[in-house]
């Protein structure tokens, strides 16, 4: 047996006896997908609205049990007064309320217009909008079937039709398990790595292997094998998980997708090596790891909120994020079932930051204690 | 024949199926400076937690001070100075805070405290470093003011867990000179070290082995009884014959 | 050829002067001792020595090799068990043994000769997990770690370290027999009574070699005639031997205070006299030889000023 493998077969050894943190990187994907699956969602269900109605017509009525079909709705209960309306906002008791003008009907028909105001709790704006839309979009299917059967005649101009492409549900799981994929795949490969190589020098055993014919490529090669193979693991479970659970679509080809995700995977493990050698404990690994990459990329990538809204400045720093880069990658493959041929220069940015810190590491892994 | 100031009978303490301190029974005379040995895992620390008020014997009796072990450990814990192998001194505080901050915690009215820091710092011979953090200073230094600090406030005991691990041969004796002083004047020292050539500075000497007490005696009493040149010998053939520590 | 051979050697971090002005030269077949108290300099001429530390300037060459240049042909040929055993805590004895072994191109059955006198002791632990060892058998598998591709030069950075006297003497007996066997061995302690143990041994303290030599001719070098002073009360002996107007050294040493005079030929019955005047009594005073202690403690009282 030679020295390589000798040395790969006690890396596995290893992580496989600690067992504590084997269950923690197993583990660990199929909670967040779970967590991010079903508790953490931007859509609406449910939401409790309250209604003014001053006309209470035939009509009013439609829209109001529109409204409270729709499923994203619960109806409260109706309000007789304005004055109503903001104790029970104050209280949480209701997110929104929809006012309809008095005669509205009659004014329908006759004028061609009717005035609904809809007043929602802003105090979270994400949400404030999404209910809007969601009011407005009810209100104007009732309005367009209305107009089919009863020829009314619209005063309005421009009227855009709205359709959601490739996640028309509008379901945040879908937004969400692409970047789960990076965010555990940076959690493993890169923090992971990190803490085991800087532990060998915490330990005092990097200092005997450096004096024995092992090479410095033999001992990172073998250091980040291990956790390659976790990585694809978890890859897989995530995306079993992901379709059998949530149902999340995968539109494109998986061997595009595989190979993407080994070469972001290569990325994280070299990030992972490199940040091993400007560490010389686990707790400082561990420090960088977390804070100085796992943080923006959970804020900056996109996994959440998206790049387009933040300041110019976020904008630019998150190229410089190579989550960025393979969220746009995988969500296409998933959502949109795109090939290399529309992602060829992501997949090159991916490559060049890979390359950049193979390198790095390499020239600064160090083959002496200083 | 004065009372001994610490007295234990059948001094026992159990961890589930293992006797980690085996039924020992001796005494330390007022004033003496009584060196405690034994290999690692022999039982040592646990006999000097339970003398601390650290811990609670399983069974058998010991007073410290004439303090019960069992029920008035607080008591005991005010009238004893300790100083641990670590030294226990704060890297980034001063000398000067050091000392008030330990005189803080032992108690020493406000009035005294500055009064007795100087001392301290008089008596160790730190004064050109005492507004200096204690990081800087070198090993040897860092021992002498551990020490001192330890017998702030007068105890009637300190028990010293290791104090001389890793400094040269002339700040340990330097060390073993203040120990000498303390004694001199009344203070009970109880020491554990490992190295054995510093039983010889001792006045009386017990050796643990496997939990148990297996001599007790002056340096010069067990190299007689044992026929051996030196304190090392005495313990490497007690030692031999151990179950424990070996595997 | 030497071993090793070192000259003008300076190794500063920051601003801590680790190693200053080291020369020396280490012949093959030696068992050669580095000994001197924590931060004297060892564990960094250590690291030095094994490539794995660059010196400011100087020139240190190991088997012929450069440390700098020939680094890489260097550390295969090297044994090296640097302090804290560096074991791998989660493997077992046989696993650590293996993974040594493979990793410098070799089984444990090709070099078991070699190793057996300590290994057998560790054999019937051998599935047992690094880190559930006694301090004692630690070492001795690290020792065995180090030495199962044959190295050509074993380097023992305080092997004795944190472990029972009973180890401790099974470690030197055991590095006797390698010594035998043609092993070159150098070793660190800061324990004076394993000195006397080694071929030559190096006195080192604050970055400094202050005398390299046989144990014997280091001691037989002790300047002056030594006595041993003994009385009921330590405190006071002391305290009076060093307000001797002929004083030249004292130093605890357990039951003897060793005193040393100014004079050529120190007066005993006039050193007794004087103490029974301090009043002391029960006193006794002998003529004692020096050991490697003493000459330590002796060349470090002229080295620095203690407070």
């Amino acid at each position: 047996m030679n020295a390589f493998s000798g040395f790969v077969i006690k890396e596995f050894k290893q992580i496989y006896r600690d067992r504590r943190t084997l269950l923690v990187l197993f583990g660990m994907p199929v909670i967040m997908v779970l967590l991010f699956g079903f508790a953490i969602r931007n859509e609406v269900s449910s939401a409790r609205i309250a209604v003014l109605d001053h006309s209470k017509d035939e009509v009013t009525r439609s829209i109001i049990q529109q409204i409270a079909a729709s499923g994203s709705f619960e109806l409260a209960g109706y309000v007789t007064s304005y004055d109503e309306i903001e104790p029970l906002f104050r209280k949480g008791a209701i997110k929104e309320v929809v006012v309809f003008e008095a005669n509205f009907e009659r004014n329908l028909t006759r004028d061609g217009t009717a005035n609904i105001q809809i007043i929602t709790d802003a105090t979270d704006p994400n949400l404030a909008n999404l209910l809007q839309a969601y009011t407005s979009r009810i209100i104007q299917d009732y309005t367009t079937s209305l107009n089919q059967e009863e020829q009314i005649q619209q005063k309005a101009g421009i009227r855009p039709a709205v359709r959601m492409m490739y996640n028309p549900e509008l379901r945040s799981v879908n937004l969400f398990v692409p970047g789960l994929i990076a965010v555990i795949l940076m959690l493993i490969s890169t923090l992971m790595t990190s803490i085991s190589i800087t532990r060998e020098k915490e330990m005092g055993n990097m200092e005997i292997l450096l004096v024995s014919p092992l090479k410095p490529y033999h001992i990172i090669i073998g250091k980040v094998l291990p956790y390659l193979v976790l990585s694809v693991v978890n890859v897989i479970s995530i995306l079993i998980l992901a379709d059998l659970v949530f149902g999340v679509p995968f539109e494109g080809s998986y061997i595009l997708f595989f190979l993407q995700a080994m070469l972001f995977i290569v990325t994280a493990l070299s990030l992972g090596v490199f940040i091993s050698t400007v560490a010389n404990n686990q707790q400082t690994a561990m420090m960088i790891s977390l804070a100085g990459l796992l943080l923006p990329t959970v804020l900056l990538s996109g996994f959440i909120f998206p790049v387009a809204s933040m300041p110019e400045v976020l904008q630019w720093i998150s190229h410089v994020i190579p989550a960025k880069w393979f969220l746009i990658i995988v969500r296409d493959i998933m959502l949109k079932g795109s090939g290399l041929a529309f992602l060829w220069e992501e997949t090159l940015i991916l490559m060049g930051i890979t390359l950049f810190f193979i390198g790095l590491s390499l020239k600064k892994f160090n083959v002496r204690l200083q | 024949m004065s009372e001994a100031i610490i007295k234990t009978e059948n001094l026992t303490r159990t961890f589930g199926n293992f006797i980690a301190v085996d039924n020992i029974t001796f005494d330390v005379k007022p004033g003496e400076i009584f060196g405690f040995l034994g290999a690692n895992g022999a039982g040592k620390t646990t006999a000097m937690k339970m003398l601390t008020g650290l811990l609670k014997p399983s069974s058998g009796k010991a007073l410290v001070s004439g303090k019960d072990v069992y029920t008035e450990t607080e008591g005991i814990k005010k009238s004893i100075g300790y100083m641990s192998q670590k030294f226990s001194l704060y890297d980034d505080l001063t000398v000067d805070e050091n000392i008030r901050f330990y005189g803080g915690i032992y108690g020493i009215p406000h009035a005294e405290l500055s009064h007795k820091v100087s001392r301290v710092v008089d008596s160790v011979g730190l004064n050109e470093v005492r507004k200096k953090l204690v990081a800087s200073l070198p090993l040897g230094w860092k021992q002498k003011l551990a020490f001192s600090i330890s017998i702030l406030h007068n105890p009637a005991i300190v028990f010293l867990d290791e104090p001389t691990g890793g400094v040269d041969p002339i700040t340990r004796r330097q060390f073993w000179e203040s120990i000498y002083e303390a004694s001199n004047n009344g203070i009970t020292v109880f020491v554990t070290t490992h190295y054995m050539d510093e039983a010889e500075y001792c006045d009386r000497v017990s050796i643990m082995v496997d939990g148990k007490i297996e001599a007790l005696d002056t340096p010069d009493g067990l190299r007689q009884t044992y026929s051996t040149q030196s304190i090392e010998e005495v313990f490497i053939t007690l030692a031999r014959s151990a179950k424990r520590g070996g595997t | 050829m030497p071993i090793v051979q070192i000259n003008q050697l300076y190794k500063t971090f920051g601003n801590i002067e680790a190693l200053t002005g080291i020369d020396i030269r280490i012949e093959e077949g030696e068992l050669f001792g580095f000994i001197g108290p924590d931060g004297a300099g060892k564990t960094t001429l250590f690291r030095t020595l094994t490539s794995l530390l660059v010196p400011d300037s100087g020139s240190v060459s190991v088997l012929g090799l450069d440390v700098v240049r020939d680094y890489k042909k260097i550390r295969p040929l090297l044994g090296y068990m640097p302090g804290r055993f560096s074991l791998y805590q989660d493997l077992s004895v046989e696993e650590n043994m293996r993974f040594f072994a493979s990793v410098f191109g070799t089984t444990i059955e090709e070099n078991y000769e070699l190793v057996r006198p300590i290994y057998h002791q560790l054999e019937p632990f051998k599935k047992r997990l690094a880190g559930n060892l006694s301090g004692g058998m630690k070492q001795k598998l690290a020792l065995s770690c180090a030495l199962i591709h044959k190295p050509e030069l074993l380097l023992l950075d305080e092997p004795s370290t944190g472990v029972d006297a009973v180890s401790r003497k099974e470690l030197w007996e055991m590095l006797g027999v390698l010594k035998e066997g043609g092993m070159s061995i150098i070793v660190s302690t800061p324990y004076m009574d394993e000195a006397k143990l080694c071929d030559r041994i190096a006195l080192m303290q604050d970055g400094q070699i202050l005398q390299v030599d046989t144990p014997a001719r280091i001691v037989s070098s002790f300047g002056r005639p030594l006595l041993g002073v003994k009385s009921a009360s330590k405190y006071k002996l002391i305290r009076s031997l060093k307000q001797y107007p002929h004083v030249y050294s004292v130093h605890p040493f357990g039951e003897y205070t060793h005193y040393t005079d100014r004079r050529d030929h120190p007066d005993p019955e006039s050193l007794k006299a004087y103490l029974r005047n301090c009043g002391l009594d029960d006193i006794t005073i002998k003529e004692i030889q020096p050991d490697i202690e003493d000459s330590f403690v002796e060349l470090l009282t002229k080295e620095k000023a203690y407070v």
